[in-house]
């Protein structure tokens, strides 16, 4: 097989450009921890509200922390909303929310951050982030999930680490 | 020279892909004006999402399938001096093609099927949508066969000698959509015929979603190689040099086919049903497909530098200058590569295995693919109709000045439009919305972006129009001119390649065997693991 000299160095660029972005999201990857929320657990979708964990008063963000320290959010997404539709979080410290779906495709996304996850029905997703800065963000459906789509949003408060007090109990935030 | 039989079949095909892609202009046209919520009597989120999957299913599956169907038919005959092999199969995959769009239409038309065009389980269309498509690619698959028997027999009958390069491209291509389609029609004969005419209750999403990303990515080749078929056959001629290299175009063509078919993983990055490890092995892949891109590039911009400096042009970038930019392939190749260059880089950041979560679902993911499939891919198709055309009809174009014309527009209506997409995208906007209702300051930023894509739609549509004008008065009006045989652009000298850039078989093979390490876990998983399935909700 005959290749060209120009043809051959303009491989070469090629695979080294290939090679250095997968090298960089490599790096990322396994030595930083960065990946997709990648969470492969299955849960009934049509009993969520009979479930131990996305029962109505467990939702929201939790009062106990995790053990490594950070704050946990539950969330139930479904037409057309997440629920609970408002809360509360502290700036600068890492949330971990798990999401389940009661009817159909969901997709929850924060403009600006990197929370963005699907939310399939029969699966729990679950993605772990920091939001730096305070303010209020909406949390918005980016999946199809029918006519009243374009009005699915809900509200993230994020606060001051100070200002931040946990609840004393899940899904009754304010 | 090609019979009149062929010609006839040929543009049959063509008129029915074109005939589509006007129509769906007219869709999307619709959608930047109703998404921009200018005019209040417009506003409908149930007319919106039904235009929406009538726009995406007559771009990506009708005009793209009539069209590769079309031109492989021509390239075929012309290409192997051969009439078509078995004319009434061929007809009998065109009309089960055409009856399955017919089938699908009805729904969709009627807003039965507003599910988009990845069909989105559990949300439910009537069945008479998922028969409808379902048919429409098992037409394809007579196409397929054609494809194969021809390029079979052609070989056994020129033993030792090569396939011509656009046979080769095309019969590369049917071995791809055969590999390609299996995963979504293992979706629709298993999980959403059952399921949507009432046999079973429920269906399993996760499941599904795979099925479905195995098609996604490589149905984007498909559409790919008749464009890179005329970047390499076509834009050297006309341009006034020859193809660079001949071998490693079939090799571009064979790196897609074999890396382009395992990867759809990444259209899944932010599911939860998939683990990371498939994800970063599908990244590593999706990265590696971009070499045959990169190759092209490089081929085609080189034969192109020829071409210029043959004409003259001097210095590192005269030779740009010197090419002659009023020949439609040519014009055509060159804003064909900008395009790829602008989406080709948003697609790298698609592809970034953590990086996607910026952009997942939100305007810049339209924006990208507009650039890279409306963009890079159909203005090769509308290059390529122009081209074919006047051999199919015995006619000369109707006018190039007008041709001319078209093509500048769709490349100025296309940037126009996708350019604020994928700012919006950067601000959050999500892509699948008909109106903007969130209550957040946010939303303010969003406004001016969405009066420049109207202005784009606008170009587009007025584009899209004048390219059917102009070839309907190339076949209706037109005046007759000899038909000459382009034996330079149809089946060019090669001289003999290796073996295995000639025949498929060992790639076959190759492709199964990745096919089974890609995919065989991630499938199989939904069959040894507890799952819950939803049950049906309605579209």
């Amino acid at each position: 097989m005959h290749i060209d000299i120009l043809e051959r160095k303009w491989l070469y660029v090629a695979l080294g450009m290939v090679a250095l972005f997968v090298a960089a999201i490599f790096f990322t990857a396994v030595v930083r921890g960065i990946h997709p929320p990648s969470h492969v657990e299955t849960i009934d979708s049509a009993s969520l509200h009979l479930s131990e964990e996305f029962a109505e008063d467990k939702l929201g963000v939790q009062p106990e922390l995790l053990a490594d320290g950070s704050v946990q959010v539950r969330l139930v997404a479904g037409r057309y909303g997440f629920y609970p539709r408002e809360f509360e979080i502290p700036a600068q410290k890492t949330i971990r929310f798990r999401l389940a779906s009661m009817d159909v495709l969901h997709g929850v996304h924060i403009p600006m951050t990197n929370m963005s996850t699907m939310v399939v029905p029969g699966f729990v997703s679950e993605i772990t982030t920091v939001f730096p800065k305070p303010g209020e963000y909406p949390l918005l459906c980016n999946e199809y999930c029918g006519l009243g789509h374009d009005h699915m949003w809900s509200k993230m408060t994020v606060v001051a680490q100070e200002n931040w007090h946990a609840p004393t109990t899940g899904g009754k935030q304010p | 020279m090609i019979d009149a039989a062929t010609k006839k079949l040929s543009l049959f095909n063509a008129w029915v892909a074109f005939g589509a892609f006007a129509l769906a202009c007219v869709f999307g046209m619709y959608q930047v004006l109703e998404r921009s919520g200018l005019v209040s009597f417009i506003q409908s989120p149930a007319v919106y999402f039904a235009s929406v999957s009538t726009h995406g299913v007559l771009m990506g599956f009708v005009l793209t399938t009539f069209f590769i169907m079309g031109f492989g038919y021509y390239t075929a005959s012309a290409s192997l001096k051969e009439p078509i092999w078995n004319m009434p199969l061929a007809w009998a995959g065109f009309g089960i093609s055409l009856g399955g769009t017919v089938l699908a239409a009805i729904p969709l038309l009627l807003g039965k099927a507003s599910v988009l065009y990845t069909f989105y389980p559990p949300v439910q269309a009537n069945a008479l949508f998922y028969i409808g498509a379902t048919l429409l690619v098992v037409g394809s698959w007579f196409w397929c066969a054609i494809m194969i028997v021809m390029t079979v027999r052609w070989k056994k009958a020129h033993p030792g000698e090569s396939v011509p390069l656009p046979m080769f491209a095309t019969a590369t291509n049917a071995i791809l959509w055969l590999w390609t389609s299996a995963g979504v029609a293992l979706e629709a004969v298993f999980l959403l015929l059952p399921w949507s005419l009432g046999l079973v209750e429920t269906i399993d999403v996760g499941l599904a979603r795979t099925l479905f990303a195995w098609t996604l990515h490589p149905i984007v080749y498909f559409w790919l190689i008749p464009a890179y078929t005329a970047l390499y056959c076509y834009v050297p001629q006309a341009a006034g040099s020859k193809l660079f290299s001949d071998e490693l175009a079939r090799l571009a063509f064979l790196l897609i086919l074999v890396f382009g078919l395992p990867i759809g993983f990444h259209h899944l990055y932010m599911d939860p049903e998939q683990a990371a490890g498939w994800k970063f092995l599908h990244m590593v892949g999706t990265f590696a497909v971009a070499v045959p891109t990169l190759l092209t590039g490089f081929t085609v911009i080189a034969s192109l530098e020829m071409a210029g400096r043959k004409a003259g042009g001097k210095g590192l970038f005269g030779w740009i200058g010197a090419l002659p930019w009023k020949n439609p392939m040519v014009l055509a190749a060159i804003l064909s590569l900008l395009m790829l260059l602008l989406g080709g880089f948003g697609g790298i950041v698609n592809a970034s295995y953590a990086m996607n979560a910026m952009v997942h679902n939100t305007a810049w993911v339209p924006g990208h693919f507009h650039l890279i499939f409306a963009g890079t891919t159909i203005i090769m198709y509308l290059a390529l109709g122009y081209a074919i055309w006047p051999k199919l009809c015995g006619k000369a174009l109707f006018s190039k000045e007008l041709a001319l014309v078209q093509l500048w527009s769709w490349f100025i209506g296309m940037v126009i439009m996708t350019t604020p997409w994928h700012v919006l995208g950067l601000l959050g906007q999500p892509r699948r919305i008909s109106s903007v209702h969130y209550n957040s300051v946010l939303t303010l930023a969003w406004d001016p972006y969405e009066l420049a894509m109207i202005l784009g739609g606008l170009v587009l549509l007025a584009s899209a129009c004048l390219y059917v004008y102009i070839l309907y008065k190339t076949q209706v009006e037109g005046v007759a001119a000899e038909a000459t045989d382009d034996r330079a652009v149809d089946a060019p000298d090669t001289a003999a390649v290796p073996p295995w850039l000639n025949s498929f078989t060992v790639w076959n093979y190759l492709i199964l065997a990745l096919m089974v390490l890609s995919y065989g876990i991630p499938i199989a998983q939904f069959f040894f693991m507890k799952t819950y399935d939803p049950t049906a909700w309605g579209y």
